[in-house]
């Protein structure tokens, strides 16, 4: 293969290394109103009052908008394939606020000083109610979130408002009576992961216009244009096909952007003045009123029998959705499918989950998307319950773990094409020199260093859901344009699927332009999300090619008079018998109309399954006795992501995803103020980890082949997050004993356990 | 209040208020290089030079910067550009959106420390978070860069 597999520079790098002007904010016009908000002090509140007069009066201000200036009709904010899963429960602005910095009222101006001197003009008057914040209490609290008569949900999948419930099931496969019964060694733990935030470096941001035809525009840093089409549709009132949504370069996305976080404001801005709006978050409001990972505590049962076969699993997960219900339903299905499914020989396992409301912020999608806190908690069981069997943790994962041709039952009965994660396991034990160096080794002056696993797996796309569509024409000097409606957020995908088209077509990459995302131009694309563009744009990328170069052999073949099969194709010129044509002479005479053709294909693909990459985690840390101070020295990460389509694009997923699994596991916290506020509201008390803070990050890949996948890839995007909280947790436990089984796992706790 | 700054070797005169940030003037002024990561000086995203030492422009008032020289990445395209191939090599440029911050400081490192240590450099670009990498990408391209500049003084 001579384009993918290969490491080339992402194609946009060098406007990327020079700082110009490609992100939302960066060519918003100029004379774009500002819009603010003003936000709720308050975690469940009903407005009574509203004083604009003053503000509205003040020159320079466009407009001030409240609850009683919106369409009263609910939609929800998560992007996702129609008919969503998530409940129908928001409106733009609601009369009844449900959380500490929900927007209350919207202020556009002609700029921010004259803005923020009409927020301080506006009074409001709230009821205050009781909140509930506790994820515990929400199904027996008498506090009812959504007692709203127009709360509704498309697809029925548990949700009851009476009792704070977004979604809620039970599902049982085998006899787990009788699987308990085989069991000699049974672990039953209850874990705490919080409502990590992504921490895109650039916050939320959009800006809006009404174009030429007098439609809506809308450009903005998202990863689902199509869907956000919809649901400012939904929001506004108004027909899709006035609206144009795209996404110029994003600076990060993680999940946060696969809901509708900002666009809504500035286009009903836009809607009814009829002018250029723009919003910029400020990372204080990306951290008190976006779209953070669900909070979860999972509880785990889980067994084993005396020749080391795990037997049975049992999993509940209460799910904190926060006071709308985006994501939630979905999520908390990959707690199981995506974890269960690692012992896929268990006689027997059953998973039942709530997911609440509660008066937080409403959560949304975040990297890993629910396999992240189901990994935590089964890999910290599956590690607790070695230890009680007083086994090797890498030992009894080798004994149980999924490999090649399992059959997963969670996975529609897919039957695995492709695994190496017993290549993975293997390699991260030799790099880690695990065998000698898992078990605590006291390094003196109070120090002892130990090393955890963890085993994860995730998906390659939502199986029978996930839609790609790739559109390819041949242009003059037989260069490419690649249109498609993913959406790169900075993880280099345009790069990737050019990767995939060069090699399809034979061309060189610098043939290939990639043209994305557009609702109006591109094709369509759920987008950006759910670990699907390598694996489901890239499969359409590859067909679409494919049907390109047999479009270009039938138009070679009439121009040179001879059959398809006389033709070869190499160094872009065709050649039959002593005839030559090269690649630009052929769209020459086609746009001289000497052959009547239009060099275009497209090709709309849809994948029925979701093959799992797998990855293998090693946390080697040193833990201070005297101060619970827990130093992470090295992280060993082997991944199975199929055929790496760019290995270096995929190894710095790779490094890039364990270091946000190392926040979540022991930087990043998430704590209330008596007032319900978020605390952690700035990156002085959101601590990401910082590059003295991780030691060092050594990534491998095991290859193995997805037949389903182009050229044999599968996804990386997100599997690379999940293993190192419950790893850490488990290298801090071998170091000094003390198992935490709640995140981020600080020095005060561990310190407190070792008393 | 009128304020002129020399921004990249060019005086820029522009009409300020007392509380206007460096970024803000900057960004203004059409160097969209500057971004704005947080508003608590955190994140190093919006570092640029002034008299020739790496500040954060959102920590720094505009009329603090009158008489000095100013230099944002757009006057430093040739060495970013340098930098940033090795960047590049290692796909570590991801979304972008830290680099230009990451790589000022980048280049006052490299004029400041004589070769650093791997702990070296971690200590002096600590400030300049970045989320899509988890450093080690952008820590390759350091040493391969500084390896290839120490090469070309030879």
């Amino acid at each position: 293969m001579k384009h993918v597999n290969t490491s080339i520079r992402k194609k946009d790098y060098k406007s990327l290394v020079t700082g110009k002007p490609v992100y939302t904010d960066d060519i918003a016009p100029k004379h774009a109103l500002v819009v603010k908000l003003i936000r709720s002090p308050h975690a469940n509140a009903i407005v009574r009052n509203v004083k604009t007069d003053i503000a509205k009066k003040l020159p320079g201000i466009a407009c001030v908008l409240t609850h009683s200036d919106v369409p009263k009709k609910r939609f929800t904010i998560a992007g996702q394939t129609y008919p969503e899963m998530s409940p129908y429960d928001r409106y733009i602005l609601d009369e009844h606020v449900r959380y500490v910095g929900e927007p209350v009222v919207i202020v556009a101006g002609d700029s921010e000083e004259v803005v923020d001197k009409a927020i301080k003009t506006i009074q409001i008057e709230y009821e205050v109610l009781d909140a509930l914040m506790d994820m515990r209490d929400a199904m027996t609290s008498s506090i009812k979130i959504h007692d709203e008569e127009d709360w509704f949900a498309h697809i029925p999948t548990g949700g009851n408002p009476e009792k704070n419930l977004v979604s809620s099931a039970t599902q049982v496969h085998g006899d787990m009576d009788d699987a308990w019964k085989h069991c000699d060694y049974i672990v039953e733990e209850t874990y705490h992961s919080l409502a990590n935030q992504q921490t895109m470096m650039e916050t939320f941001q959009t800006f809006t216009s009404i174009d030429e035809f007098g439609r809506l525009n809308v450009v903005s840093s998202t990863q689902i244009p199509f869907h956000v089409r919809r649901i400012l549709s939904n929001a506004l009132g108004i027909p899709k096909s006035d609206i144009r949504v795209s996404k110029p370069r994003m600076g990060g996305g993680f999940g946060a952007k696969q809901s509708s976080v900002s666009e809504v404001y500035p286009a009903l801005v836009t809607h009814i003045t009829g002018k250029c709006a723009k919003i910029v978050f400020t990372r204080e409001e990306s951290l008190i009123a976006s779209s953070p990972r669900h909070e979860m505590e999972i509880k785990v049962k889980i067994g084993a029998s005396k020749d080391g076969s795990i037997q049975a699993i049992d999993m509940y997960a209460l799910s904190n959705n926060g006071a709308y219900g985006d994501h939630g339903p979905t999520t908390v299905g990959l707690v199981a499918t995506k974890n269960i499914s690692l012992y896929p020989n268990v006689k027997a396992f059953k998973f039942a989950y709530d997911v609440v409301y509660t008066n937080r912020m409403a959560a949304g999608a975040y990297r890993g998307y629910g396999a992240t806190q189901g990994c935590y908690a089964l890999e910290s069981a599956v590690n607790e319950l070695a230890h009680k069997m007083d086994i090797d943790p890498s030992i009894l994962r080798e004994k149980n773990m999924v490999k090649e041709s399992d059959v997963l039952p969670l996975f529609n009965n897919d039957k695995i094409r492709s695994c190496s994660l017993d290549r993975c396991v293997a390699t991260a034990k030799k790099m880690s020199d695990w065998d000698n160096t898992w078990k605590a080794v006291d390094v003196g002056n109070g120090k002892v260093r130990a090393k955890g696993m963890a085993i994860t797996m995730q998906g390659s796309g939502i199986g029978n859901i996930d839609v790609a569509s790739a559109s390819i024409k041949m242009n003059d000097d037989g260069f490419v344009t690649l249109h498609v409606g993913s959406t790169d957020m900075g993880t280099g995908s345009d790069t990737t699927l050019a990767q995939v088209a060069a090699e399809a077509l034979d061309l060189s990459i610098d043939k290939i332009k990639v043209i994305s995302a557009d609702t109006d131009a591109s094709p369509y694309d759920t987008g950006s999300y759910a670990s699907s563009t390598a694996y489901v744009t890239g499969m359409a990328v590859y067909k679409a090619s494919e049907e390109m170069l047999e479009l270009l052999y039938e138009t070679a073949a009439k121009l040179l008079n001879c059959t398809t099969d006389e033709l070869s194709f190499e160094d872009e010129i065709f050649t039959s018998g002593d005839k030559e044509l090269s690649l630009s002479d052929l769209v020459t005479f086609v746009q001289q109309g000497k052959v009547n053709v239009s060099l275009q294909t497209s090709y709309s693909h849809k994948s029925p399954v979701s093959p799992p990459p797998f990855m293998v985690g090693i946390a080697s840390v040193e833990v201070d006795k005297y101060t619970g101070k827990v130093s992470l020295l090295d992280y060993v990460g082997v991944v199975d992501c199929g055929v790496a389509l760019n290995p270096n694009i995929c190894r710095v997923q790779a490094e890039g995803g364990i270091v946000q699994g190392i926040g979540m596991a022991l930087f990043e916290n998430i704590q209330y103020n008596s007032k319900n506020a978020v605390i952690n509201n700035s990156l002085m008390q959101y601590n990401i980890p910082n590059r003295q803070d991780i030691g060092t990050i050594r990534v491998e890949f095991e290859e193995s082949y997805e037949s389903t996948g182009p050229f044999g890839a599968k996804s990386i995007g997100e599997v690379v997050i999940n293993t190192p909280a419950p790893a850490i947790a488990d290298a801090i436990y071998n170091a000094v004993g003390v198992r935490l089984r709640k995140l981020p796992m600080l020095a005060q706790d561990v310190f407190e356990q070792m008393k | 209040m009128l304020v002129k700054i020399k921004v990249n070797a060019k005086v820029i005169e522009k009409d300020v208020q007392a509380n206007t940030l460096l970024i803000d003037f900057l960004r203004d002024s059409g160097m969209y290089s500057v971004k704005r990561g947080c508003e608590t000086s955190n994140c190093g995203l919006c570092t640029v030079l002034v008299d020739g030492k790496a500040i954060l422009s959102c920590n720094y008032l505009a009329a603090r910067a009158v008489g000095k020289e100013v230099v944002t990445l757009e006057g430093l395209e040739t060495e970013a550009l340098e930098f940033g191939n090795f960047l590049a090599d290692e796909a570590a440029d991801q979304c972008g959106f830290c680099n230009p911050g990451f790589i000022m400081n980048v280049l006052c490192m490299c004029k400041e420390l004589d070769n650093p240590s791997d702990d070296e450099i971690k200590e002096y670009l600590a400030g300049n978070l970045c989320r899509c990498t988890g450093y080690e990408g952008q820590l390759r391209a350091i040493r391969n860069y500084m390896e290839s500049t120490r090469g070309g003084q030879q």
